[in-house]
C-alpha cells in the first residue's frame, strides 16, 4: 500500500511538472510572436498591439488571480470511504494552497481531519489523522513548510452532517484548512 | 456491611455532584425459560414513607440478565414481609422456585433506614438467607442492588454486578456551532446519572482505573486531543500527555500501575505503555499504518490492539515486555473489519467489532472463541461499536444508534438477553463498564 501509494505521488508529480513546462512554454511563443509583430509593424498599429497585448495579459493575470482566490478559498477536501488520500480532483487547488504557503512564510494552517460514524471510533481517529497528513504532505511538496501546519484529528466526533445516508457520510470524510 | 459502608462514604461525596438526565432500561429480549420468582413489596415502618420501591428494583435487576422472571404483583396470594408470615404453599400454586420478602424500617428523627430482607427457596421451603442492611434514604437503590447481588449469587452461583456503576459519553447538539460533550457516570442501569466532565469541544474514551476511584479520558479542550486523569470523589484533575499528534485510548492495565495509550509523535499512530510512577513510556508498537485501541489481558503482560497494517483492521496481541521489536501475533482473520478487542474474564473469549465483509455494510458486536475457533455474533443493529464487559463477565454494553440516536445496548454474553439504556436527550456512546466497586 505504501509503495503503491508513492508511485502514485511520483506520477502525479511528474505530471504536474509537465502540466507546468507546457503552460510556460506556449506562453513564451506567443511573446515571441508580439515581439515578430512589433518590429513589422508602423507607430500606430504598435501601439495599438501592444495596448491590446497588456490587457490581454492584464485579463490572464485576473483570470489567474480568481483561480487562485477560488483556490484559495476552497477549504474543505472530502475522502471516498476507508482512503486516507485526497481524491486527484483536488490536486492543483493543494498546490495552490501550498505555493500561497511558500510565498508568505507568515502564513499558518490547522489541518482538520474527520471520518464517517461507520467503524469504531478511536480507529476513526487515526483514519482522520492520515487524512489531515496527506494534505499536509502535499502542501509540503508544493513549497509550505512544515512549521507553517498544524494536523489534528476529531475522528468521527465532528460530523459537518449528522444524517445516516451516504450523502451525509459523503459530507463527513473531509479535512478542513483553517 | 463493609459495602454499605463503603457506598454511605461515596454517597456523601457525590452528593454535590450534577445529576443528570436519568437513562431508563427497556428490556427488549428475554430468555425461553426464566427462573420464576416472587419479589414481594417491601413494607415501610416508622417516618414518612420516601424512597425507592426496593422490590421493584430488584426485579429490573434480575429480569435485566434475563435469568429470571418476577412474578406480577396483582397475582400474589399473600403478602409477607417476614418469615412467620411465610406460606410456601401460597408461592407454590403460583410456580414461584424462589421468594424475597422485606421490610423497611426508619425511626423517626433518624438519617438512617434499617432493609430487613429475607430469601427463600420455595421448593425446598427453606430459607437460604438473611439480614439486615443499614444506610441513608438516598442509598435505598443500592441496598437494593446489593440485595439483588446477593439473590443472583445464591442461585447461579455467579456474582452479581448490580452495584456497578457505568461512565459513558454524552454529546447534546445545539447548533452546528455549539454542541455539548459530557462525560457522564451512573448506575450500570443508567440511573443516578451525575455528569463528571462537560466540555463544548469533543471528550472520548472515558476509563475506570481497576479500584473504581479514577477515571482517564481524551479531551480536546486545548484544540488538541490529550489524555486526563480524574479523581472521581474530588473532580480533581491533571493533564497527563502533550506528544504531537494523536494521544488517545488510555486504558488502566489490570494491576493498576499503567496505562496504555496510543500516541503518533513518531509519525503514525503505535501503542505505548506509560508507568503511572514515573511516567516513564515503553513502545509497544512501531508500524507505519494505524495500531490502536488498546486493552489488556487480564495478566497484565499483554496488550491487545487493532492494527490495519494488512490493509484493513484486524485485531492483534503483542507481550508488554517485548517493546517495539515484540512480535504482534494477528488474532482474527476471516472478518472484513474486526477491531476494539478485549478479552472476557476468562481469558478464552475475545469480544470485539465485526464487519463480516465489504458488501455487508454493518458493524456488530461479536464474540470470537480462542479456543474453539468459533465466532458469535451478538447483535443485530448495524452500527455498533466500544463493546465494555461486566466485571463479572455476564453482559456487555455497546453504543448503537436507533433513529439517528446514540444509545446504549446491553446483551448477555450468549446473546439470549438484551436490554437497552434509552437516553432523555442528546446522543448517548462509549459505554464503560465499572470494575466491582463492593
Amino acid at each position: 500500500m505504501g509503495t503503491h501509494s508513492m508511485k502514485v505521488f511520483k506520477s502525479m508529480i511528474l505530471a504536474l511538472s509537465i502540466l507546468g513546462l507546457a503552460a510556460c512554454s506556449s506562453t513564451g511563443d506567443e511573446e515571441a510572436a508580439a515581439q515578430t509583430a512589433d518590429t513589422s509593424g508602423i507607430d500606430a498599429t504598435t501601439a495599438a498591439a501592444q495596448r491590446a497585448e497588456a490587457e490581454r495579459l492584464a485579463r490572464e493575470r485576473e483570470a489567474q488571480q480568481r483561480i487562485e482566490q477560488a483556490a484559495l478559498n476552497t477549504k474543505v477536501f472530502y475522502f471516498d470511504f476507508d482512503v486516507s488520500e485526497f481524491m486527484a480532483s483536488d490536486r492543483d487547488v493543494l498546490a495552490i494552497h501550498g505555493r500561497n504557503m511558500a510565498a508568505n512564510s507568515g502564513t499558518r494552517v490547522r489541518l482538520e481531519g474527520h471520518a464517517d460514524e461507520r467503524g469504531t471510533r478511536e480507529y476513526n481517529l487515526a483514519l482522520g489523522e492520515r487524512r489531515a497528513n496527506s494534505i499536509r504532505d502535499y502542501l509540503v511538496v508544493n513549497g509550505a513548510s512544515l512549521s507553517q501546519i498544524e494536523t489534528v484529528s476529531y475522528g468521527e466526533e465532528r460530523p459537518a452532517d449528522q444524517g445516516q445516508t451516504e450523502a451525509a457520510y459523503r459530507l463527513n470524510r473531509r479535512v478542513e484548512i483553517k | 456491611m463493609k459495602s454499605v459502608f463503603q457506598i454511605l462514604l461515596l454517597g456523601l461525596v457525590f452528593a454535590r455532584a450534577v445529576s443528570a438526565a436519568d437513562l431508563n432500561i427497556e428490556i427488549t429480549q428475554g430468555i425461553d425459560n426464566p427462573i420464576p420468582i416472587a419479589i414481594v413489596p417491601f413494607t415501610w415502618e416508622g417516618a414518612n414513607a420516601i424512597g425507592e420501591d426496593i422490590a421493584e428494583v430488584v426485579s429490573a435487576d434480575l429480569q435485566q440478565v434475563g435469568e429470571f422472571r418476577a412474578l406480577g404483583r396483582a397475582n400474589m396470594l399473600s403478602m409477607p414481609d417476614e418469615a412467620a408470615e411465610v406460606y410456601f404453599r401460597d408461592w407454590r400454586i403460583l410456580a414461584q422456585d424462589y421468594l424475597l420478602i422485606g421490610k423497611i424500617n426508619h425511626s423517626p428523627g433518624s438519617q438512617l433506614v434499617q432493609v430487613q430482607y429475607e430469601f427463600f427457596d420455595v421448593t425446598r421451603e427453606q430459607k437460604l438467607v438473611g439480614e439486615v442492611l443499614t444506610g441513608s434514604v438516598e442509598q435505598l437503590r443500592d441496598i437494593a442492588h446489593e440485595i439483588s447481588n446477593v439473590v443472583y449469587e445464591q442461585v447461579t452461583g455467579n456474582r452479581g454486578a448490580f452495584s456497578t456503576e457505568i461512565l459513558y459519553v454524552s454529546a447534546e447538539f445545539i447548533s452546528p456551532d455549539l454542541t455539548y460533550y459530557r462525560i457522564e457516570k451512573a448506575d450500570y442501569d443508567g440511573h443516578r446519572s451525575q455528569i463528571l466532565v462537560e466540555s463544548q469541544e469533543p471528550l472520548m474514551s472515558p476509563a475506570w482505573s481497576p479500584d473504581g476511584r479514577q477515571i482517564a479520558y481524551l479531551s480536546f479542550e486545548t484544540d488538541l486531543p490529550r489524555i486526563y486523569i480524574q479523581e472521581i470523589g474530588t473532580g480533581e484533575r491533571r493533564q497527563i500527555t502533550n506528544f504531537p499528534g494523536i494521544n488517545s485510548s488510555p486504558v488502566w492495565s489490570p494491576d493498576g500501575t499503567k496505562l496504555a495509550m496510543v500516541l503518533s509523535k513518531d509519525g503514525s499512530p503505535d501503542i505505548y505503555v506509560m508507568d503511572l510512577m514515573t511516567n516513564q513510556l515503553t513502545r509497544l508498537t512501531d508500524h507505519p499504518r494505524v495500531d490502536t485501541e488498546p486493552s489488556w489481558t487480564a495478566d497484565s503482560r499483554s496488550v491487545v490492539f487493532t492494527s490495519d497494517r494488512t490493509g484493513q483492521p484486524q485485531i492483534y496481541q503483542v507481550p508488554v515486555t517485548g517493546g517495539p521489536g515484540g512480535f504482534a501475533e494477528r488474532l482474527t482473520f476471516d472478518c472484513f473489519y474486526c477491531a476494539k478487542g478485549r478479552f472476557l474474564p476468562d481469558g478464552k473469549n475475545l469480544v470485539h467489532v465485526r464487519r463480516e465483509t465489504r458488501e455487508d455494510n454493518s458493524y456488530g458486536i461479536a464474540v470470537f472463541n480462542m479456543d474453539s475457533q468459533r465466532v458469535i455474533t451478538l447483535t443485530d443493529t448495524s452500527l455498533d461499536e466500544s463493546p465494555s464487559v461486566a466485571p463479572n463477565g455476564s453482559m456487555i454494553m455497546f453504543a448503537t444508534k436507533v433513529n439517528g440516536r446514540g444509545i446504549l445496548d446491553a446483551v448477555s454474553i450468549d446473546g439470549r438477553v438484551k436490554f437497552r439504556l434509552p437516553s432523555a436527550q442528546g446522543d448517548v456512546r462509549e459505554p464503560s463498564w465499572s470494575p466491582f466497586l463492593n
